[in-house]
Order: C-alpha cells, then structure tokens, then sequence
C-alpha cells in the first residue's frame, strides 16, 4: 500500500519533472528539474529493492554531473529567444532522433522479454541472499571483468584526451612553480644594505 | 523504524517512529545552541576574549536570544532575484543537513534507518549540499553571491572525490558498508579503531587526517571558508539573505559540520564504543557517542581560531595535486594489504 503511493508519487514527479526540463524557459530551471528527476529515479530504484544503484545515481549523476552542468549552464550568457527562433527548423530532424530512439527502446523491450534475457541476471542469488553492492560487484569482476576494464580505459583515453586537447604552454605566462616558492630560502630572498646618512642606496 | 512496525504493529510502530525521528531532531538542535556558543567560547579563548556571556549565566542562552532576534526579523527578498530558487535554496540546505542524520547510528538499536547502504547515503546527501550554496547564490542575482555559489561548487566537487577515496579505504577495512557494522567493527578498544588499529595505523591515521582536512572544505570551514570569504566576497553566497532564510542557512550549515564530527567519530574513532572496551548499555554508548562529537568539534573550533584562510588557487592545489593521489594510494595500500597481507579474521556482516 504505502510502496503503491510511493511508487505512483515518484513516478508522477519524474515524468512531471522531465517534461519540465525541455519545457521550462530558464535554462538553470531546466538542469534544477533534472536534477529532481534523477532524485526520483533515485527513490524508484530504491522501491525496487537496488538500493546501490540508487545511491550511486545520486552521488555521480547529482552529486557530481548536475553540479557540472549547473555551474556551466549558470555562466553561459545566452539569448534564448534568438535560440527558440531556429525550433522550428529542426523540429523534423528532432521528431526523426525521438522516434529512432523510441523504436530502438521499443525493440530492446519487445526482444529482452522473449528471449529471456533478464533472468541471467537473476539468476545471481534471489534477494535477501546477497546485497546488491556485492552482487553487482561479483557480476562486474568475474563475468564482465574484461568490458568492465575496457569501458575504463576508455574513459581513461577521453580523459587523456580532454586534458590533451586543453593544456596549452603559452610562452611568456608567469607560471607558479610550489617547489621553488616553498624551498626559497631567506639569504636569496633578503639583502641587508648598510645605508649611509645622505647618501641612499647606490 | 522497520523494527518498530515488526514490533508494535503498523499503527503505534508507525508513531512510536515518528516520535523518534522528532526526538532526535530536538537532540540535534539543541545540541546545534550549544555548540555554536561553545565555538565562538573556544574562538574567543584563543584570542584571549571572553566569548558571549551576557545571556544567562555564562551566555548559555546567547544563542536561543540569536534564534529569537533573527526569526522575528523581516524577511527581504531581493527585487531582481528568482524568488522560488531563492526560498528554496535554504529550505534544500536545511532539509539535506536533517536527512542525512537517518542512518547515523547512535548507540546499539538506536538508528533511525539501519540502512545496507548507509555509509553511501551518507556521501550522497552530503554531496548534494552544494545544491542549496550554488542556488542560494545564483538566485540572488547579485555578483558577490554568484562568485562564492560558483568557488562552492568547485571547492566541494574537489574535496568529495578524496573523501570518497578514504571512504573506500574504510569500507575495505571492515567489509560492509552499514555503519552499525562499521562500529562494531571498532568494538575492542582504540587498538581496534580504524584510525589507530595496527598495523594499518600507518595509513590510516593520516587518512584520519586527510578526512578531517576535507571536512573541512566540504564544510566551508575556514580556513577554506572561501565561498564566504568576508574580505573578498562580502558574505559570499549569504549577502542577500537575512532573517529566516539565513537562520535555516546557518543551522544547515552547522549540522552538516556536526554530521561530518560524527562521521569521523563513526568512521575513524570507533563509534560508540569506549577506547577500553566494547559498551552495550545505549544510554552510556550515546553519551561516548556523544563526547567523541564533541571533541571533534573542538579541533574544528580551533583550526578556525588559529589557521589563516587558504588562497583559492593553492585550495584547488591542495584537493587534487595533494589530497586525491594520497588517498588514492591508500586505497591500493589497504586493498593489497586486506587482500594479501591480513590475517583471515571473521567479517562483521557481509564479507567478500
């Protein structure tokens, strides 16, 4: 009864919520709705019993991606009348990716349910035997071990690349170097000079 | 509360639940009067002053007269600002730093919600803290406040990533990631605390320290108080806020410094459990709990008094170049060391 409401609640503000983030007009309310929809995703793991999922939604996607998100949404300076004028030219090609989507997801759903494809996944031991921490930490390293490394390194890669891509050496910035502001000694940084009455410092 | 439903019934459980949860917020904030006064007692004692000592004897009531004086203030909103962000913004700051308290495990049996995942729950709601400085500060419309919300959000991103990493390095440690767990865990004595135990006291104490150093930042605490920063920043993300908002502000943020004291007591200092031994009684295990938060904020009250503010460029140095390759090495140490190097002892809870 009370996960009924419960779920119906979350579910409601999560649609509710991800209508507004392509519907509202501020672009900072917009990444603020999604956030609120990640939350609810959060809570309708949670009802589901994937309580490690949930936490880990919230702390990567909220805790970290949103903030991303909300802080260079925050600083952009945009006119988004001048943006809403080109809607209509690319409604077509938007309408075609929503719907290439939605028949992929459609197929996806319709295929997994005939084939059976969730039951290897449960399969791993019934709820209540393992915690989800460690049964998505047993899928993870034993079975999937190689993809799981993989998908790592790839990010690793995109990372390297971001930073690569970035990092430039102008000539003739001043740089800070720690080591050498931390290691300056007293005798290089001060020099004593015996001022004579009349004369100042040659 | 499960256990009270499973106990009582669905009815006088379901309130008998309700009543806890009320008991434990008057606790908190009760304690919240008192410990704002004890910290700017112990800030005034270093500066040789003496502190707040009009209001009752020894200025006991200085902040219950502090709560009265701002609730009975008007409340401005500024006229350019986005009014709903910026109501919500204290509300969210205020509600996060009271929901995080839920699974914090008091003494034996004494946890609101015991849940699996506690120590996770706990990291999230404390990285969604952000939340309530970069709108507070983005919906005041205002320079100032938008600088400090912006220097938050990258300050607290910063120094989550190493609290994550010596999180880890607890969770491997003891093998669950339930702070009931992580506390009985700790039960033998300070040999058995996570920050003293040997011979892993080699990396975790300075884990210990790193943790605290973090909370720091991820508190606004000086001398990382740089979002509020008076000398640059006026108030930083709080200029436009006065009466009520700033109060709900104010108490948001002491919690979550109250919320990060108990997690080092939870997390490094063996929780309820006395340094001779193990405590079954609750009402001593509280009070152990208690005065292990307490002397945790105690050393953040003095590194206020007597550390200066960080520059905003050497914080960002100090989070990734210094904190993150650190802890990040501790957590291969510990992993090699558990998955290698210790002796098989009997997992609390889960094991691997």
């Amino acid at each position: 009864m009370l996960a009924a409401i419960a779920f119906y609640a979350m579910a409601a503000t999560a649609i509710v919520s991800a209508f507004a983030v392509i519907s509202a007009r501020n672009p900072v309310h917009s990444v603020l709705f999604l956030i609120l929809t990640f939350f609810s995703a959060a809570g309708l793991f949670v009802l589901m019993g994937a309580e490690f999922l949930a936490m880990l939604l919230v702390v990567v996607y909220v805790g970290a991606v949103a903030v991303l998100f909300l802080f260079v949404v925050m600083m952009l300076d945009v006119d988004f009348v001048e943006l809403r004028q080109g809607f209509l030219n690319y409604l077509p090609v938007g309408a075609l990716v929503a719907l290439a989507l939605f028949a992929e997801l459609g197929l996806v759903a319709s295929a997994a349910g005939q084939a059976g494809a969730g039951r290897a996944a449960l399969s791993l031991g019934g709820p209540g035997e393992v915690t989800n921490a460690e049964a998505i930490g047993r899928v993870l390293y034993t079975d999937y071990l190689l993809v799981f490394q993989l998908a790592g390194l790839i990010l690793f890669v995109a990372m390297l690349g971001a930073i690569v891509l970035t990092l430039r050496h102008r000539p003739g910035v001043k740089r800070q170097d720690i080591a050498k502001q931390v290691g300056r000694r007293r005798s290089e940084g001060v020099e004593l000079k015996d001022v004579r009455p009349g004369q100042g410092i040659v | 509360m499960n256990a009270l439903i499973e106990d009582f019934g669905p009815v006088w459980g379901f309130w008998l639940g309700v009543g806890q949860i009320l008991a434990i917020m008057v606790m908190l904030l009760l304690t919240l009067a008192f410990i704002l006064l004890f910290d700017r007692k112990v800030w005034a004692a270093v500066m040789m002053r003496k502190g707040p000592n009009v209001v009752g004897p020894f200025g006991l009531l200085q902040s219950f007269a502090d709560f009265l004086k701002f609730v009975f203030k008007e409340i401005i909103i500024p006229a350019g600002a986005n009014k709903t962000v910026f109501i919500l913004a204290p509300l969210i700051t205020f509600t996060l730093a009271f929901a995080a308290w839920a699974v914090v495990p008091w003494a034996p049996g004494w946890v609101i919600a015991d849940l699996n995942v506690g120590i996770l729950y706990l990291f999230a709601i404390s990285s969604l803290g952000v939340y309530g400085i970069i709108m507070g500060g983005w919906a005041s419309n205002s320079k100032y406040p938008f600088l400090g919300g912006l220097r938050s959000a990258a300050q607290m991103v910063s120094y989550e990533v190493s609290i994550g990493f010596i999180i880890i390095t607890v969770l491997l440690l003891v093998g669950s990631m339930n702070l009931t767990d992580i506390v009985n865990h700790q039960r033998a004595g300070i040999g058995a605390w996570n920050a003293f135990a040997w011979p892993t006291v080699f990396v975790m104490f300075p884990m210990f320290v790193i943790f605290f150093i973090s909370a720091l930042a991820e508190t606004n605490r000086p001398p990382f108080d740089l979002p509020e920063a008076e000398a640059e920043l006026v108030a930083g993300y709080q200029v436009e806020y006065s009466s009520t908002p700033y109060l709900l502000f104010m108490i948001g943020e002491y919690l979550s410094i109250v919320l990060m004291c108990a997690m080092m007591s939870i997390l490094f200092l063996g929780g309820w459990h006395a340094p001779w031994g193990p405590v079954e009684n609750p009402f001593f295990a509280f009070g152990i709990l208690y005065f292990k938060i307490w002397v945790c904020f105690f050393f953040f009250a003095m590194v206020k008094a007597i550390v200066p503010r960080y520059r905003y460029d050497q914080l960002m140095r100090l989070g990734w170049k210094v904190l993150l390759p650190t802890s990040l090495a501790a957590v291969a140490l510990i992993a090699g060391w558990v998955a290698y190097g210790r002796p098989s002892l009997p997992l609390t809870g889960l094991g691997g």
